[in-house]
């Protein structure tokens, strides 16, 4: 391994932890108030959180171009007022992570908030606990399973992210470089040995967050 | 106590649940069939769901009141519930769970933790995890939970209906200690006449969202304010009769070809049910001059053992149920299909407009 390729993994682990991280507080607000909540545009916020898990990663990668560029809504406002830049820097790496892997997140979150009994967070109420408190040591311990769940799902997610990545953040050496994109830019220049190094670093992360994975869910059934 | 609920109304499912009561027994029992709103009136007192309209008052503290759009969150109403299924925290321990609502500050506790888990005994089962409970055991930790967080008033949901014969009485005692060691009001659902009897000093009947009664547990045993009420309280007799002549405050009664004599109602009205309750029935041997009014002679049709008691179905003319000791049966020698003179007093006798 030479310095260049630890530094594309490093960084390709540190922006997908940190696309996590981001994700997280809003994700699982969203997963509770899609469990919990019945509020008008409830389905299509559904449908809006989900269209990131079904449609082509590259199309992805071209909304986010569109509203995050110089000349888009949000990226013109941040250029503009901010002096801040998305567009082809670590940032778009880690918002094209964020919203291609957040839907896995909430599903698995939301599902997860949905098997906690509300006759729970009632009682809990009962005995005094404000909305926070009955959050916090009610419902997501109850459902931790399933966001660590989620989160690991989601996490692998981002460290493979390509397709919306290539579109916005582009393949800059020591700038935007994930192992994926390194993956693919050694094979096209035949830079083979290069390429295969980062495979067998990609398949160790992958073995090792399911593994991960599958140690957390059995000592969760051993506790019950 | 006072607990003042007042123009309460709540669609359920299949009726609405109108309540209009005010609460004043430190037990009171809220008496129903399953699916008449008992839970769901309890939510509403614990603040766990909005009503169509509700004014509720516990003592001085306005819960809830719709017309001037007050309702106290659940979490300040200091409500303690202890709802069927007990809802104990899987995730915590026993300890965990029981110190949950645990007020911090030490001057706002009403019982010492002490003295809450010596009263329920759940002392040595503190350092446990809640899934290692036996229902029992879970019962009084639920319990001791609500208590902890120094309620004015707890809300017990069917507290023995999960359990069986034999744990019902030994959780009996439990919360019978409760309410004299705390003196805290109870507002107890069951839909067990002999929970309601065992637990309450007064009762309210809801039947299909409505209150069809309310008084101390004794009175509307003896004196349901109707039928559905006396079917449901378990009077063991129930015939429709009609009143044939009313003198000196005593009231003929006839039901098919047999007229009895009971205390004449205080409305009238000719059409009635006669509730007879087995215990109120004696039987005769003998046909010794007593103060007794109605003697009728009865065909025995079946003796059923229950327990210590045996119910014995009578033909007197019409279906009647009597209650004896398993002694008393013996000594009477009684058989299926002899002839029998059944005595019942007249203040035994009771009138419910039909």
């Amino acid at each position: 391994m030479t310095a260049v390729e630890w530094q594309i993994v490093g960084f390709t682990v540190w922006v997908a932890a940190l696309s996590m991280a981001t994700v997280l507080p809003f994700g699982l607000a969203l997963a509770w108030a899609l469990a919990r909540g019945n509020w008008p545009g409830k389905s299509l916020v559904e449908t809006i959180i989900t269209l990131p898990l079904v449609m082509p990663p590259v199309a992805v990668g071209l909304i986010l171009l569109q509203v995050f560029g110089r000349r888009g809504a949000v990226g013109g406002f941040l250029h503009d007022r901010l002096n801040l830049d998305i567009i082809f820097t670590w940032r778009a790496v880690l918002l094209a992570l964020s919203v291609m892997s957040a839907p896995l997140l909430i599903r698995s979150a939301r599902v997860a908030f949905e098997a906690v009994d509300p006759r729970l967070e009632q009682i809990a109420r009962t005995l005094g606990a404000g909305g926070w408190r009955v959050f916090f040591t009610i419902t997501v311990p109850l459902a931790a399973r399933g966001i660590v769940g989620g989160m690991l799902l989601a996490f692998a997610r981002a460290l493979g992210e390509f397709g919306a990545t290539v579109m916005v953040a582009g393949y800059l050496p020591g700038k935007t470089a994930t192992i994926s994109l390194a993956i693919y830019e050694n094979v096209q220049l035949g830079q083979d040995a290069h390429a295969f190094r980062l495979l067998g670093v990609s398949v160790a992360l992958a073995f090792a967050a399911v593994w991960c994975s599958e140690l957390f869910l059995r000592r969760n059934k051993t506790r019950t | 106590m006072s607990l003042r609920l007042k123009n309460i109304s709540l669609p359920l499912a299949d009726f609405t649940l109108e309540v209009d009561v005010e609460m004043r027994g430190p037990v009171t029992a809220v008496f129903g069939p399953s699916g008449s709103g008992k839970t769901s009136l309890l939510d509403l007192i614990a603040g766990l769901r909005a009503a169509h309209s509700a004014f509720i008052q516990l003592n001085e503290t306005v819960l809830a009141d719709t017309a001037r759009n007050i309702s106290l969150p659940t979490r300040r109403r200091g409500i303690g519930y202890v709802p069927q299924d007990l809802a104990l925290f899987p995730h915590l321990s026993v300890r965990q769970n029981l110190l949950y609502g645990r007020n911090s500050r030490v001057a706002d506790q009403l019982f010492a933790f002490g003295h809450v888990t010596e009263v329920l005994e759940i002392q040595p089962l503190i350092a446990r995890g809640v899934r290692e409970l036996s229902g029992g055991e879970k019962q009084r930790v639920a319990i001791a939970r609500a208590l902890l967080a120094s309620p004015r008033l707890l809300l017990l949901d069917e507290p023995l209906a999960s359990l069986d014969a034999a744990l019902k009485e030994k959780i009996i005692p439990y919360l019978a200690r409760v309410r004299n060691e705390f003196r805290i009001p109870m507002l107890c659902v069951t839909h067990d006449r002999f929970e309601a009897l065992a637990l309450a000093d007064e009762i309210v009947v809801l039947v299909n969202g409505q209150v069809m009664q309310t008084g101390p547990v004794a009175e509307v045993f003896a004196r349901p304010a109707n039928a559905e009420v006396a079917r449901f309280v378990g009077v063991e007799t129930l015939q429709p009769g009609r009143i044939t002549g009313v003198h000196d405050g005593l009231a003929a009664v006839s039901i098919h070809h047999v007229t009895l004599t009971a205390l004449a109602p205080a409305a009238p009205a000719s059409a009635v049910f006669v509730c007879i309750r087995g215990e109120d029935v004696v039987l005769q041997r003998d046909t010794a001059v007593s103060s007794v009014r109605n003697r009728l002679p009865a065909r025995i049709i079946s003796l059923r053992p229950e327990g210590a008691l045996v119910r014995v179905e009578l033909d007197a003319g019409f279906p009647l149920f009597a209650l004896v000791t398993r002694p008393a049966c013996d000594e009477l020698e009684l058989h299926e299909g002899e002839i029998i003179t059944a005595l019942i007093k007249t203040p035994a006798i009771h009138l419910v407009p039909r």
